[in-house]
């Protein structure tokens, strides 16, 4: 079996991260097997891990008062989710859910944070890798906005 | 652009007189849209008709409107997949086995699926996007062994809104991978949710040997080939399917001009490079 040094080097989302680094952030993650309808996240407890997801698939989901629960995206293998560890007040905005069986690898932000200020250079790295999906998610809402299947389609 | 001799000659036969069809089938897909099967009252009406081209629909007494054709019946029947959002096709949605309207067609230019044998093929729809592009797949699927890894990616507003979705498990069968998501879904929902764009993210295809074949709103479009692009697929194997106010369906009325191209003539498939810059004109 692979060990997660190699599974972080294999990750899309870690694509080409320097040997040294991914030994380093490898140091602050575990495996772990979230079983379908399991929460990952649950809004408003403290946000304390990022996922790399690597099989499955986590919906990410928001209960207005009153209303039924509301899926805003999801997040498939192969993808990250999560970066409520990276700002104070380091709480989750969204629930997350296991659509089905979802395997990922777990890393605990304080961990990581930590040799994110001692390693700038890996810090820079980790931040552009993040900000990266983050714009990407953020123009994939945009459009989602737009509501495109309205009466001109 | 001028109207040449070519379409001078290609509106010289009989295209400017709707034919009466008739009603062969009728199914409701979903809520608002609906599947014509329709044949000719006279045979000799009948054309050949390739994937991507579209017929005029003539409903007496209300209008007429462009209507791609979504597959082949049974018999010698067109399929056409009209959603119901005005006066015509609030008719057309309507007509019941045995009912007459008339068709005029078909027209404008085909998928270029032969041009891409032996290449991977991704097809990707938004809406009711998927009825030009059905017979690509059915095409495909008749030739399975011709074409390598072939992928469809749809999406719509909610997973009520989807269309031909008992056809999926037939289409996987045979070796095409499936992926849908919708933009917005509850917890019953077990499929992807977003963007059709972000569907190119999971999919599997070799980039440099892929076509792809696009339709849907235009700005789903447009983020779709520009994804495809930034994955590395090729621009020129990019192809997409245009539609705006067709009117006479030959060129000449102008209703349906692109700056220099006739959607209805010139189109309604084009390929990417060809309308990039031009889907950006806001005034256009």
């Amino acid at each position: 079996m692979k060990d997660i040094g190699q599974m972080v080097a294999e990750h899309p989302f870690f694509e080409g991260l320097a040997a040294e680094h991914a030994t380093l952030i490898a140091g602050c993650g575990g495996l772990a097997v979230y079983d379908p309808g399991a929460y990952l996240a649950r809004a408003g407890s403290p946000a304390e891990h990022f996922f790399l997801i690597r099989h499955g698939k986590v919906a990410l989901e928001v209960r207005p008062p009153g209303q039924d629960t509301f899926i805003l995206d999801s997040v498939s293998a192969g993808e990250m989710m999560g970066w409520a560890w990276l700002y104070e007040p380091y709480v989750w905005q969204f629930d997350a859910r296991a659509m089905d069986l979802v395997r990922v690898i777990e890393f605990d932000g304080a961990c990581l944070r930590g040799k994110c200020e001692a390693d700038p250079a890996l810090g820079y790295d980790l931040m552009k890798r993040f900000a990266r999906v983050m714009v990407q998610r953020f123009v994939d809402t945009r459009l989602q906005l737009m509501d495109v299947y309205g009466s001109r389609d | 652009m001028a109207v040449g001799t070519e379409r001078a000659a290609a509106s010289a036969d009989d295209v400017w007189v709707p034919r009466p069809w008739v009603v062969r089938s009728a199914t409701r897909e979903i809520g608002d849209t609906v599947t014509l099967e329709i044949e000719p009252r006279d045979a000799s009406a009948a054309r050949p008709v390739a994937p991507g081209q579209f017929m005029m629909l003539y409903i007496f007494g209300v209008g007429e409107v462009p209507i791609s054709v979504s597959g082949t019946g049974p018999t010698s029947g067109l399929l056409h997949t009209v959603r119901d959002v005005g006066a015509v096709t609030h008719a057309l949605c309507n007509l019941g086995v045995g009912d007459v309207l008339g068709a005029r067609g078909p027209f404008g230019s085909a998928w270029p699926i032969d041009e891409h044998k032996g290449c991977d093929v991704v097809i990707a729809a938004g809406g009711i996007g998927l009825a030009p592009l059905r017979p690509v797949v059915r095409h495909v699927l008749e030739r399975r062994g011709e074409y390598d890894d072939v992928v469809v990616l749809y999406g719509s507003r909610q997973p009520d809104q989807l269309l031909y979705t008992p056809e999926f498990e037939r289409w996987r069968a045979a070796g095409i991978q499936v992926e849908v998501t919708v933009d917005h879904a509850d917890q019953t929902w077990d499929g992807h949710i977003g963007v059709v764009p972000t569907l190119v993210r999971h999919a599997r295809f070799q980039v440099d040997e892929a076509a792809a074949f696009l339709c849907g709103p235009e700005v789903m479009m447009r983020f779709m080939a520009q994804e495809l692009v930034d994955r590395g697929v090729v621009p020129e194997r990019i192809h997409l399917s245009l539609e705006r106010n067709m009117k006479c369906a030959v060129g000449m009325c102008g209703r349906c001009q692109l700056g220099p191209e006739f959607l209805c003539l010139d189109g309604p498939v084009f390929p990417w490079t060809r309308v990039e810059r031009l889907m950006a004109v806001p005034e256009l």
